[in-house]
């Protein structure tokens, strides 16, 4: 248990241990006076892995953006929880020091910025929003190298400019570091295969797989089940315009494979 | 893409007003009085106690000035300045020169202190602490309004045979090598602000570095406008020698006041075969408030003369301040195998108007020159880079490359690129390269859903775009202007 965990599980002995991670309730929310959430309902356990699955257009990056906290995606309506605390009024940085990390489908690119630098700020400004002192550089540096030699992502690499001419295994694997090091108590993992071959998939579905935890939820959102052979969920949830409209375990995942979403398009007209 | 609205509003914000050298230090001041005529130019020299031909050097500038138009091919917008309303002449009220320091009005040592500057050499001698520990050392020359009010570790130098001094003692005692080379760079006639300063210049520095010595310590002057109505007119002379080698860094403050002041310099830099000089710069005056009251106006003109083969000229700018800045530094190749350099980061804030750029002339054999411009443009500010790159007839085998990049924050400012290539012979190699780049509101709310407030972002995005300017400082000037360039963008954002 890394020690991130353990001040978590002491913070967890003050909440009510029953409560749910994640509780997103009749959410409604649009992009341009356009609805794309239209009541969405979805409960994420402490320890658990959901998978989202959806056509196209369903939602799904926009469900991720939301809880980010995207300042041009408005709530209409619902109510999002995180430890039963809304996470509404919180601007993006405060909810990210709240535990919401989100591995973007299309991670930026910052030049001139190496990637050690941007971890080390993002890092330092969630502990300092936390009320904890930054890091000492050495403890530092040796968990970055231990993040980044498990994910097979090399010093030099750490040394460019942030996602600055990395390929597009490269760029998602330096997602799932970033993950790794800011320790969220949510993750959500927004199309974290598209653009991958199956060796890059792999090492990414095990980076991800070895941040499983018992005090972590994560939401993994794609639209093939190719994914979900590496990451295997604990429940599998199908959007359809804007909303949850069927849940089930892993098998379910199979399921859409081999029949499609035509049905939930239609479904849900 | 449109800006975020929490982006917009953040530029909005953006307070100007939060200059943190605007104190006035209370000093009496001796001064001429306002206006300009021959009887002006007179006073300084007099005052001074220049030579005879110095004086007649004035003059004819000032006879030339009258006959001159003020420019207006640059992209900025002001007022028209009445050179009859300005003070030529202020100097701190002192019975002699100061000998020492311990001579120097305190108040001054105090503004210099609070400006960040110890003038006390024991000060000086702690230092920067370097990274490997061990501690760098600075000798300054403080010019305060219109004269140098101390020039530290003079003695060390000397032992070294560089000359540091203020530029109307270097009149005085070094009269030689002063006429050899004032004028010999920028002339009296070179254009409306230079031929200004030419005929009321009252201060500035002075730096000789003798043949083959490597100058043992950096060098820097810190200009402070201080008298109000005041214009300040400094000129600094630098001569590397042949196979000479100086590093000078040069700062600039000034109080907040309402209505605008007028800095017009000129530098000129001479490096003789094999010299290289390294000329840096952190120009911090004030820029006016959010409202675009007051500010500098800072007409400076400055010129490196590559006059011997090999010789190597690199300037270096962050510009954070003034009103209007409008500023080319230049190298002329002259010598077969020279080298001209200009890094810069010109950062426009408020209604700041920036032309600055630079001019690269190829004159000799083989010579090259590379540019990397960084213009960052915030709230309602215009921010033009204007360059010229030209090689001679004779000048084969020339070659340039140049970089101009812009980034913009918000959607009220301009960032603007004017480039002038001339190639007069087949063999010349110019590359020129320019982007312009908004800080986007997908890598702000990146950088946001990794913990970082919106400053913490833009000031990683921006101190990521001036990197490889920033490196080309020297160390104790790097920090400096790494900070300077956060508070210039402070309030751009949160």
């Amino acid at each position: 248990m890394t020690r991130a965990h353990a001040g978590a599980a002491n913070a967890l002995m003050k909440r009510d241990n029953t409560m749910s991670l994640l509780e997103i309730k009749n959410l409604h929310a649009e992009v341009d006076g356009k609805p794309i959430l239209n009541g969405l309902n979805l409960t994420v356990e402490k320890g658990q892995v959901a998978a989202i699955m959806g056509p196209n257009g369903s939602g799904k990056s926009t469900l991720a953006y939301v809880l980010a906290g995207r300042p041009e995606y408005e709530v209409t309506a619902g109510d999002i929880l995180l430890d039963g605390e809304s996470l509404l009024e919180l601007e993006p940085d405060a909810r990210a020091a709240k535990g919401v990390f989100l591995a973007f489908q299309y991670p930026m690119e910052i030049p001139g910025v190496a990637t050690m630098t941007f971890l080390r700020t993002a890092l330092n400004a969630q502990r300092k929003a936390r009320g904890e002192t930054d890091l000492s550089t050495p403890e530092f540096l040796k968990r970055v190298r231990e993040a980044a030699s498990r994910l097979g992502i090399d010093q030099e690499m750490l040394r460019r400019g942030v996602n600055v001419g990395f390929s597009g295994g490269e760029k998602k694997r330096n997602e799932i570091l970033q993950m790794a090091m800011l320790e969220p108590r949510l993750a959500v993992l927004d199309e974290t295969d598209s653009g991958l071959d199956i060796d890059a998939l792999k090492i990414v579905a095990d980076g991800v797989n070895r941040l499983r935890s018992p005090e972590r939820g994560m939401i993994v959102i794609t639209h093939y089940q190719r994914l979900l052979n590496y990451i295997v969920p604990d429940v599998v949830h199908v959007l359809s315009k804007g909303r949850v409209v069927k849940s089930g375990g892993k098998e379910l995942a199979l399921e859409l494979e081999a029949r499609g979403y035509a049905e939930y398009q239609s479904e849900a007209a | 893409m449109p800006a975020v609205q929490e982006t917009v509003d953040q530029v909005r914000s953006i307070d100007v007003d939060q200059y943190k050298y605007g104190f006035v230090t209370d000093i009496e001041s001796e001064k001429a009085p306002k206006g300009l005529s021959e009887d002006i130019v007179r006073f300084i020299s007099e005052k001074k106690s220049e030579p005879a031909w110095m004086l007649e050097w004035r003059l004819s500038a000032y006879r030339r000035w009258l006959t001159m138009r003020e420019p207006t091919w640059a992209r900025v917008d002001y007022p028209k300045i009445d050179y009859q309303d300005i003070y030529y002449y202020a100097a701190p009220k002192k019975k002699d020169g100061p000998k020492s320091l311990d001579e120097v009005d305190p108040e001054i040592l105090e503004t210099y202190n609070k400006l960040g500057i110890p003038l006390r050499e024991q000060e000086i001698l702690a230092g920067v602490e370097r990274g490997d520990g061990s501690r760098t050392r600075v000798a300054v020359d403080a010019v305060f309004d219109s004269v140098s009010v101390a020039t530290t570790f003079q003695a060390e130098l000397k032992k070294a045979g560089v000359i540091f001094m203020p530029i109307s003692q270097a009149l005085r005692e070094h009269p030689e090598l002063v006429r050899q080379y004032l004028g010999s760079v920028v002339p009296v006639t070179d254009n409306f602000f230079a031929t200004l300063n030419s005929a009321v210049f009252s201060d500035g520095s002075f730096v000789y570095v003798p043949p083959g010595v490597r100058c043992p310590m950096e060098l820097s002057t810190y200009f402070r406008i201080n008298e109000k109505n005041t214009g300040q007119f400094e000129r600094t002379l630098i001569i590397a020698d042949k196979g000479a080698y100086v590093s000078y860094l040069e700062g600039c403050t000034a109080p907040m006041r309402d209505e605008n002041q007028l800095h017009a310099a000129v530098v000129e830099l001479i490096a003789l075969d094999d010299a290289e000089i390294k000329y840096s710069t952190v120009q911090n005056w004030y820029p006016g408030d959010s409202q675009g009251r007051g500010g500098i106006y800072n007409f400076v003109t400055k010129r490196g003369d590559c006059r011997g083969d090999r010789a190597k000229i690199s300037w270096t700018q962050v510009e954070t301040g003034s009103a209007i800045t409008w500023k080319y530094p230049s190298c002329i190749l002259r010598g077969d195998n020279s080298q001209g350099e200009f890094y810069s980061i010109a950062i426009s804030n408020g209604h700041q108007q920036v032309d600055s750029g630079t001019k690269m002339i190829h004159l000799g054999k083989n010579t090259s020159s590379r540019i990397i411009s960084k213009g960052i443009a915030a709230a309602h500010s215009q921010n033009t880079y204007r360059g010229l790159v030209s090689a001679h007839r004779k000048a084969t085998g020339a070659r340039n490359f140049t970089n101009c990049d812009s980034l913009l924050i918000g959607n009220k400012c301009g960032a603007h690129t004017v480039p002038y290539i001339e190639a007069k012979n087949s063999s010349t190699v110019f590359e020129h390269e320019a982007t312009t780049s908004k800080i986007s509101d997908q890598m702000l709310f990146y950088c946001r859903q990794r913990g970082m407030s919106a400053e913490e972002a833009v000031a990683l995005v921006v101190n990521g775009f001036v990197k490889d300017v920033l490196q080309q400082l020297p160390m104790e000037f790097a920090v400096e202007a790494q900070k300077l360039i956060s508070i210039s963008l402070e309030g751009s954002v949160g």
